[in-house]
């Protein structure tokens, strides 16, 4: 009975992306198109002093990027150490130097680690002037991101890539704004809360104590989701009764974190003006959205494991309104895209089902990913995956009329190497530098033994690929893994931009070369299938040996 | 940057909270349950049902178990984050399997897993219609009210899966316990 709510419950789900797919792909395509302006993005331009009308260069771009995200760094750091001066703080003091760093760095990166409780750190105003703001425009940054690579592809030896102020502008004011003020109250309505009431001392039904928070969680909760962010008001995200209320509300939960990333490829399809280019690239991202899913919740309903066995059912960790199913369509979800929210606990999760949503973020998150950097990282792999083609029938690869030239390979290779090294060395160094291993196995590790090390794992793994969930047993305020994962979090979202705005820069130069009775079809299901098996290849297999050091032994030793 | 901040950091949440306070002021508030005048929780939060030193109490339908600060603190949510090898899981589920089996006077193997486990947030406020109906023969004889009558509370408190097959069917705790104590008058 609970599998087939479960089936219904993705049927529903499903046929909301089909009906969400050309509407909403079209209008960003129109979004990032247009060439007017509206009056209030001619006010922001004015305001600061952007000449909305001048395009870029590759290079133009990028610095702009940086410069636009050192500022935002700054920007929530600053805010968090005058936090006990400012408006709203709750009485709590300012956060520490490496904490606050680390949360700069993840709020800006679209990562949203939380390497703290909220409720025991963070006052109302760096909530909404700090954090809430990096939500939208940290995945402004990476729809532009995507935007600019599909203008490399649909240009002809054009120098430019678009203009980063606008289509910043345009992404949060256009697209994720107004969405997210509907959200907002959509989830209002389903329970959420937002106030400014701070704590509430009650008295129970039974005589005891009890402490209500409060807070302006709606608006943060929509654009939590929307953004693919991930950064929860509460330390228990999107589990917590006040962030999400009913089975209703973590529904619309997932399709908020789906909606553009999985809309995003009919994008791609229309500026490029091949509409079936979009289709492969959607099919590629929902066969593995469809695989996991059956997986991880095959798992989790088996329920295997000590605990899990003793108990009945693995409902560790998990909330009852949700049950199984809801959590591991939201689990899967959140780890499929960059977002990192969750409504359950995946450390507790049984030790194979645990390794779902760290595979899912080891793929590179490109099923469908994050707001933007689903796509392009989707489109980088389809590059190898061209290459890879080309290899085998011995021509010269090209992708949508486009040769792939020695120099977009060597920047698609980088891309997909820059994460595997921030995970792998980020974990090798926890555990082989003496002083290092003795703060993560002393302080930092909660469950012990092999689910240790996946906890470590999980960490960089989520950090480098900017997604933000969490093995949370895991202690990480600490000097190391503060710093460290904030590295592998700037490293892990800026390096691929730049390669990826790179790539933009030489593939906008090129001419197109018209298509011949050898060129490979890129919209067909072999090039689907071909795909498929390259992300898998070059992504998940990287991390097969450290994988049965932790999740495999615990799951079948 | 500035200009970002004050659109989206102050603007845009000052706009929510004006709809949510005008428009949905209950849910904007947290759902809170008011008895006699006070307002004594949140029908969205789980609240302890225990005597001073914490032993349950018997009068009561009891929530799942809490990670969360001492149990149920709403000031300091979170899951115990046990993978499931750890060994403290373990003896934890085995303790409480044998507390309830005594407390409810029942075969342990009838206990159902979300009466054993710590919820993710630590404030899940339902428990399974399998879990309440356990409960049903330990309130009643308490309370000395016939079971069909407790049984009845519980299937009108009963929560059905969203949209008919969203999430798990469940039963809010508290506001069974509030019915409860309504029927005594």
């Amino acid at each position: 009975m609970e599998i087939f709510f479960g089936i219904l419950q993705f049927l529903l789900l499903a046929l909301i992306l089909v009906v969400l797919y050309r509407p909403l792909g079209d209008y960003m395509a129109r979004i990032y198109t247009a060439t007017t302006h509206l009056r209030v993005e001619r006010l922001f331009y004015r305001l600061t002093g952007v000449a909305e009308d001048t395009e870029q260069s590759w290079r133009a771009y990028l610095r702009s990027v940086l410069w636009f995200s050192a500022m935002g760094v700054l920007l929530v750091y600053v805010l968090q150490r005058f936090q006990s001066v400012l408006p709203y703080s709750l009485g709590l003091p300012a956060v520490p130097e490496g904490l606050a760093f680390n949360t700069a760095v993840s709020f800006v990166t679209n990562t949203n680690w939380q390497s703290y409780s909220p409720e025991l750190t963070l006052g109302y105003t760096v909530q909404l002037a700090g954090l809430a703001v990096q939500n939208f425009v940290s995945a402004a940054v990476g729809i532009a991101v995507a935007v600019a690579l599909i203008r490399g592809f649909a240009r002809k030896g054009s120098g430019t890539i678009g203009n980063f102020w606008v289509d910043l502008t345009r992404g949060t004011l256009r697209l994720l704004l107004p969405v997210a003020l509907v959200s907002a109250v959509v989830l209002l309505a389903g329970g959420v809360i937002q106030n400014l009431n701070g704590f509430t001392e009650v008295t129970t039904l039974s005589g005891g104590t009890q402490t209500l928070p409060g807070g302006p969680v709606a608006s943060q909760e929509a654009i939590k989701l929307l953004g693919t962010n991930g950064g929860g008001f509460f330390n228990t995200n999107s589990s917590h009764p006040f962030e999400n209320p009913t089975a209703w509300t973590s529904f619309f939960q997932v399709v908020l974190m789906l909606m553009i990333p999985f809309s995003l490829p009919r994008t791609f399809g229309r500026m490029v003006g091949d509409k079936k280019q979009g289709y492969a690239i959607a099919a590629v991202m929902a066969t593995f959205y469809v695989a996991s899913l059956l997986i991880l919740s095959g798992l989790e309903l088996a329920g295997n494991g000590t605990a899990t066995a003793l108990a009945g059912g693995a409902m560790e960790g998990k909330e009852q309104r949700f049950g199984i199913l809801g959590s591991t369509l939201f689990g899967t979800t959140s780890t499929l895209t960059s977002t990192g929210a969750v409504n359950s606990m995946h450390d507790s999760y049984t030790a194979l089902g645990g390794m779902l949503p760290m595979l899912n973020m080891m793929l590179g998150e490109v099923a469908p990913g994050g707001v933007g950097s689903g796509l392009y990282g989707m489109l980088v792999l389809a590059i190898i995956a061209v290459f890879v083609a080309g290899l085998l029938v011995g021509r010269t690869p090209e992708y949508l009329g486009k040769k792939i030239n020695p120099r977009e390979i060597k920047l698609a290779s980088l891309y997909i190497l820059v994460v595997p090294v921030l995970i792998l060395g980020g974990t090798a160094l926890s555990f082989a530098i003496p002083a290092l291993a003795e703060s993560v196995t002393g302080t930092s590790i909660w469950n012990p033994g092999n689910h240790g090390l996946s906890e470590v794992l999980y960490a960089f793994t989520s950090a480098a690929n900017n997604n933000g969930s969490a093995f949370a047993g895991l202690t990480a305020n600490t000097p190391w893994l503060n710093t460290a994962l904030g590295v592998a979090m700037l490293l892990g979202r800026f390096i691929p931009i730049a390669l990826v705005l790179a790539l933009a820069g030489s593939l906008a130069a090129q001419e197109k070369i018209p298509e011949t009775a050898g060129t490979l079809r890129t919209h067909k299901p072999l090039f689907v299938g071909l795909l498929v098996g390259v992300t898998l290849i070059v992504t998940a297999l990287t991390y097969f040996p450290v994988l049965t050091l932790g999740p495999l032994a615990e799951g079948l030793l | 940057m500035l200009v970002f901040t004050v659109a989206l950091g102050v603007v845009y949440p000052l706009v929510v909270l004006g709809i949510g306070q005008l428009a949905l002021p209950a849910q904007a508030n947290g759902s809170t349950v008011t008895h006699n005048g006070a307002v004594l929780g949140s029908a969205l939060i789980a609240q302890p049902f225990t005597s001073a030193d914490g032993a349950p109490l018997a009068t009561y339908f009891q929530p799942r178990p809490s990670a969360a600060g001492d149990g149920y603190d709403g000031g300091a949510s979170t899951g115990s984050n046990y993978g499931p090898e750890n060994t403290d899981l373990i003896s934890a589920i085995e303790g409480r399997k044998a507390a309830i089996a005594d407390f409810e006077q029942v075969d342990p193997a009838t206990i159902p897993a979300d009466a054993l486990t710590a919820s993710a947030s630590g404030l899940d406020p339902h428990i399974s219609e399998a879990y309440a109906m356990l409960q049903v023969p330990r309130v009643a004889r308490e309370r000395s009210l016939p079971e069909s009558t407790v049984e009845d509370m519980v299937k009108s408190v009963l929560q059905q899966r969203d949209l008919g097959f969203l999430g798990e069917p469940s039963v809010n705790v508290l506001q069974l316990n509030l019915d409860l104590d309504a029927t005594e008058g």
